[in-house]
């Protein structure tokens, strides 16, 4: 009965239709802050496109080419689609514990011919579309009570698990907190965070023994960073005298003396935002924060302009993943926090964490192209 | 379908109610990513500024070439020589004890050596290179290139070593550098490069600081591995002052020549103005092998050889002058007044004091007992010990004492090299302080003929030849011609030495007349027959010597080997054998050099010491033009 009520706002969308609502400014705002990744990339490389940023290019450009054709694919299917992704996603991270290849002594990546896969950078968005799912299937009056939250929490923590003994500790926590936020926007009474975070708390004696010792190296060093400035403390040093020294304007394209010395350890991966703050100072700094508040906002308004809860929540865990990427990412490169291996989103160079933050903006995007379809609980339209 | 719409209503709103709240929290979040930029980037940047200058420049300091030092003909007896060093820089490698490994195998490495560069890295900071070896052959710098792939931090560096193209001549003089031992680090960071090294002893000590030159840098542009990317400025450093020497290479060479076997010192000074023109001590050892690094066995040979190379006996030998010391006891006398040259004592080859039984040294079978009547002339002449008793006695000690400090005995001579010693002139003061005994009469006695508790060296001795020949002018020795030590004992106090002052000529205060007598009897000793060094005369008018012979007792002739007749100084062994002395100068009609000779256990000054003195000084006054006493007579 609702659906022929509501019939007059729930067209079948043609292809055509989905097209016009694309929201193009959105993906111009993606380009144009992955295009500062480009130029970051060509700075490290010594002014030059080669190895990094040709290859940034080519795959910024796939993805905006998958996020699209993801954003035209029908918002229920991929409701239904949910669970499936979740199940191989967290396949496939199994899979990467039994018979990953090691790099940088963690095990991270999966070979699919000329693939590498990094199982939890899907995960990250599995887990998101299925939390939605769940909990737009479940509607308020469930929501208060523990025993349907049991089934979501167990969603969570198998991979965090599996994630942890990769081990990967950036990841775990992105996970955690990502799916923190969808937990909080469904409407989980807020006195069980605060239960969740005392025990979490309580736990930390417990956790700090599965932790291995370039972690533990890793935390202890960010308490004290003076206990070892050549060792683990070298890193966090580096970035922090590279940031100072950039000043208010930067010392200008090319010309960062600490990154094109390689006294800035990783800086095409996790520490290219010191990069960017060396060369072009404060005002770069801000300039690309200003960018990503500008991804967040659309991302909200996307959220909020839905229709269905599964879109909101969808749209609301993916843009929450997002913020926690540049949050940790630049937090740490400035010393805030201890270096968790986090990239910064559309800049630092990597090829699944690109695709996987298109993947996740294609999925935003179909929120949007499809924000006034109602789903109904299973599923339905 | 109400309670649908209402719970989907209620819904969004606790969505967009949680969203707002998700939204307030990140946005705090940034704001303190926002702050910290503000932080780093504003309120601390110019410390960090600082430090990433820090981190991208390096100083590297330029070691500055020690400068040369010259004879006073201006010919090079030290100087730099090009060498080839093999350095590791602790820093560009990963693991040192793996890469000395595989250097080893390239280029053979002492165990020693190894051991010293794993210390002195873990001392040094990590971008300073530490010397691994020194003195590489082309052949093993090929090999080192060759590997160098394999060998990370490891390179090759071009040196200067120094070079003493004379060798052991002069080695007591010049002295010798060597790598910086870790107690002579003062922080100056130029005294940590691994090739740096300073003066260990001599003229090289006590000028370290005029030779060592000034440090340039290079400031170089380095990346995080520590390889230098560019470099930035480059200030050369300044060569080190050259000295230059009172020495003359010709004269020591031939004194060293003269020397030949026998443990001896020689110095030849020049009485007007206090040139060391040579100074000799053998046997000698050869400084080159201390800048290019010693081996144990060879050190071990230096330091137990019974002839004490490594000894510099012409400053820190300290011996009985014997006989050589009447020219002083002559002149306290004059001094006193109490005797006139006139003064006659008569010699039956012993004089008695108290108990004792002093002998005079003609009393025996062979040579006769005593001299008969002498004057002081006469006495000077022969050496008569018992005429020397009898003026002694009259004399005293204290005057004796006075007149003998007077001439440049019982302190320091003042010379610019180290590990000089003040010889003793004894005093009862002295004797009841470190032998705790009063002072006898018969040991004032003794003393007039050179022999209780006195020592001198043989630059004293030479010292005091000098001043009785230059008519009692106060002349100080030194070695250096333009230069004074800023402090003779060669404490690196910083401080560099001074211009020399222009020479003032200063009376001692005694008697010219005085002065002639003595002058006249050292005369007799060498130039009329009877003289103790009548043979031993230079026969050329023009460039004859006045001299005084000594022996020295180095063992106690015993009663009963006196009264067995005379005990023959050759049989017994070398050790035991009297030590011969001889001072002299020359030409007696105004006189230009004084020469002091001692050979260890050559039995006697006449028959082994005034030899050496007569050879010498012809050599002397050969070899170098007059120009001093030019020079000081115009002065005058």
């Amino acid at each position: 009965m609702a659906l022929h009520l509501d019939g007059i706002s729930q067209p079948q969308l043609t292809l055509g239709r989905k097209l016009w609502r694309i929201n193009w400014s959105l993906i111009v705002l993606l380009t144009l802050t992955a295009s500062i990744g480009f130029a970051m990339l060509y700075s490290a490389a010594g002014a030059n496109l080669d190895p990094w940023a040709s290859k940034q290019i080519m795959r910024f450009g796939f993805g905006v080419s998958a996020l699209i054709a993801i954003a035209l694919i029908d918002i229920r299917i991929w409701m239904r689609l949910a669970y499936p992704i979740y199940g191989v996603a967290l396949i496939l991270l199994v899979l990467v514990d039994v018979a990953g290849i090691i790099g940088m002594g963690a095990q991270r990546w999966i070979v699919l011919g000329p693939i590498q896969l990094q199982p939890s950078e899907i995960m990250k968005i599995a887990l998101v579309l299925a939390l939605a799912r769940y909990f737009h299937g479940l509607g308020t009056e469930n929501i208060g009570q523990p025993i349907f939250l049991i089934v979501p929490l167990i969603m969570v923590l198998v991979p965090i698990y599996l994630v942890v003994i990769q081990p990967d500790l950036g990841t775990a926590i992105l996970i955690l907190l990502g799916s923190g936020a969808i937990f909080f926007v469904a409407g989980v009474r807020i006195w069980k965070f605060a239960v969740v975070t005392v025990i979490g708390i309580g736990a930390i004696p417990l956790g700090w023994q599965f932790l291995r010792e370039y972690q533990k190296n890793r935390v202890l060093t960010f308490l004290n960073p003076e206990r070892d400035p050549l060792g683990a403390g070298y890193h966090i040093l580096q970035s922090k005298i590279a940031l100072g020294s950039g000043g208010i304007f930067g010392k200008g394209f090319l010309q960062g003396t600490q990154s094109h010395l390689s006294f800035l350890p990783e800086r095409q991966t996790d520490f290219i935002f010191t990069m960017l703050a060396e060369e072009f100072g404060l005002a770069g700094g801000l300039g690309l924060l200003g960018l990503y508040c500008l991804l967040l906002v659309y991302g909200y308004a996307i959220a909020l302009g839905s229709r269905s809860q599964f879109g909101r929540l969808l749209g609301m865990g993916i843009t929450s993943t997002f913020f926690l990427y540049v949050f940790i990412n630049v937090a740490m490169v400035m010393g805030l926090i201890p270096v968790v291996g986090v990239p910064l989103p559309l800049i630092s160079y990597g090829g699944t964490a690109m695709l996987s933050i298109l993947f996740g903006f294609g999925l935003l995007m179909c929120v949007h192209v499809h924000r006034d379809v109602r789903i109904g609980r299973r599923g339905g339209g | 379908m109400a309670t649908n719409r209402q719970r989907e209503t209620d819904q969004t709103k606790l969505l967009t109610r949680r969203a707002v709240l998700l939204a307030g929290g990140k946005l705090a979040l940034l704001s303190t990513l926002v702050g910290r930029l503000y932080y780093l980037q504003v309120m601390e940047s110019g410390r960090y500024t600082m430090l990433a200058e820090d981190n991208r420049i390096n100083m590297r300091l330029l070691s500055p070439r020690r400068g040369l030092i010259v004879d006073r003909n201006g010919e090079p007896i030290a100087t730099n020589q090009q060498i080839y060093r093999v350095v590791v820089v602790a820093e560009q490698t990963r693991d040192l004890d793996a890469t000395l490994n595989r250097l080893g195998m390239v280029i053979p490495i002492g165990e020693r050596d190894r051991r010293r560069v794993l210390r002195e890295a873990r001392r040094k900071r990590g971008f300073v290179p530490v010397m691994v070896r020194e003195n590489l052959s082309w052949e093993e710098v090929a090999r080192v290139e060759v590997n160098s792939p394999d060998l990370p931090g490891v390179g090759i560096e071009v040196g200067l070593s120094r070079d003493y193209p004379i060798g052991h001549a002069a080695a007591h003089v010049l002295g010798y550098v060597a790598a910086v031992s870790e107690s002579e680090l003062t922080g100056d960071p130029l005294l940590e490069l691994p090739e740096f090294k300073i003066g260990k002893n001599g003229v090289e000590k006590i000028y370290d600081l005029t030779l060592r030159g000034t440090a340039g840098t290079s400031q170089v542009e380095v990346n995080a591995l520590g390889r230098v990317v560019r470099e930035l400025g480059r200030e050369e450093g300044q060569m080190g002052r050259p000295v230059a020497l009172t020495l003359d290479m010709g004269l020591q060479n031939f004194v060293m020549n003269r020397l030949g076997e026998e443990s001896a010192a020689v110095v030849v000074l020049d009485v007007h103005n206090g040139d060391v023109v040579a100074l000799a001590s053998n046997p000698s050892f050869d400084p080159n092998s201390f800048s290019k690094g010693l081996n144990a066995r060879e050190w071990e040979e230096l330091l137990s050889n019974p002839r004490a190379p490594l000894t510099n006996k012409a400053i820190a030998g300290q011996y009985a002058p014997g006989s050589t010391f009447k020219v002083c006891v002559a002149l306290a006398a004059l001094e006193s007044g109490l005797i006139t040259p006139d003064h006659r004592a008569t010699c039956v080859g012993h004089i008695e004091v108290g108990n004792l039984k002093l002998h005079c040294w003609r009393s025996n079978a062979k040579l006769g007992f005593g001299h008969g009547t002498l004057n002081l002339y006469e006495a000077i002449a022969r050496s008569c010990d018992v005429y020397f008793y009898d003026i002694a006695r009259r004399v005293g000690l204290e005057r004796i004492a006075q007149t003998a400090r007077k001439l440049g005995l019982g302190a320091p001579t003042g010379i610019d090299l180290p590990g000089e010693r003040p010889g003793l002139i004894p005093s009862r003061e002295w004797k009841a302080a470190t032998v705790g005994q009063p002072w006898h009469l018969a040991e004032t006695l003794m003393l007039g003929m050179g022999q209780s508790y006195i020592l001198a060296t043989p630059l004293q001795l030479a010292v005091m030849t000098a001043r009785i020949a230059n008519g009692g002018n106060m002349v100080r020795p030194h070695l250096a011609r333009d230069l004074v030590a800023a402090d003779r004992v060669g404490e690196r106090g910083g401080q560099r030495a001074q211009p020399r002052p222009l020479d003032h000529v200063e009376s001692l205060g005694f008697s010219p007349a005085n002065l002639a007598v003595v002058q006249r009897g050292m005369h007799m000793v060498t130039n009329e027959p009877g003289g103790t060094a009548f043979n031993q005369r230079i026969k050329d008018k023009d460039l004859a010597m006045a001299g005084k012979t000594g022996s020295v007792q180095v063992r106690r002739i015993t009663l009963a080997e006196r009264l067995a007749g005379v005990r023959k100084q050759d049989d017994i062994p070398w050790h035991e054998r009297d030590h011969g002395l001889f001072i002299s100068y020359a030409p007696v009609e105004r006189p230009r050099f004084a020469c002091a000779v001692i050979i260890e256990h050559g039995i006697g000054g006449a028959r082994a010491a005034a030899p050496v003195a007569r050879d010498v000084l012809i050599e002397a006054q050969k070899l170098i033009p007059p120009r001093g006493r030019q020079i000081a007579e115009a002065r005058g």
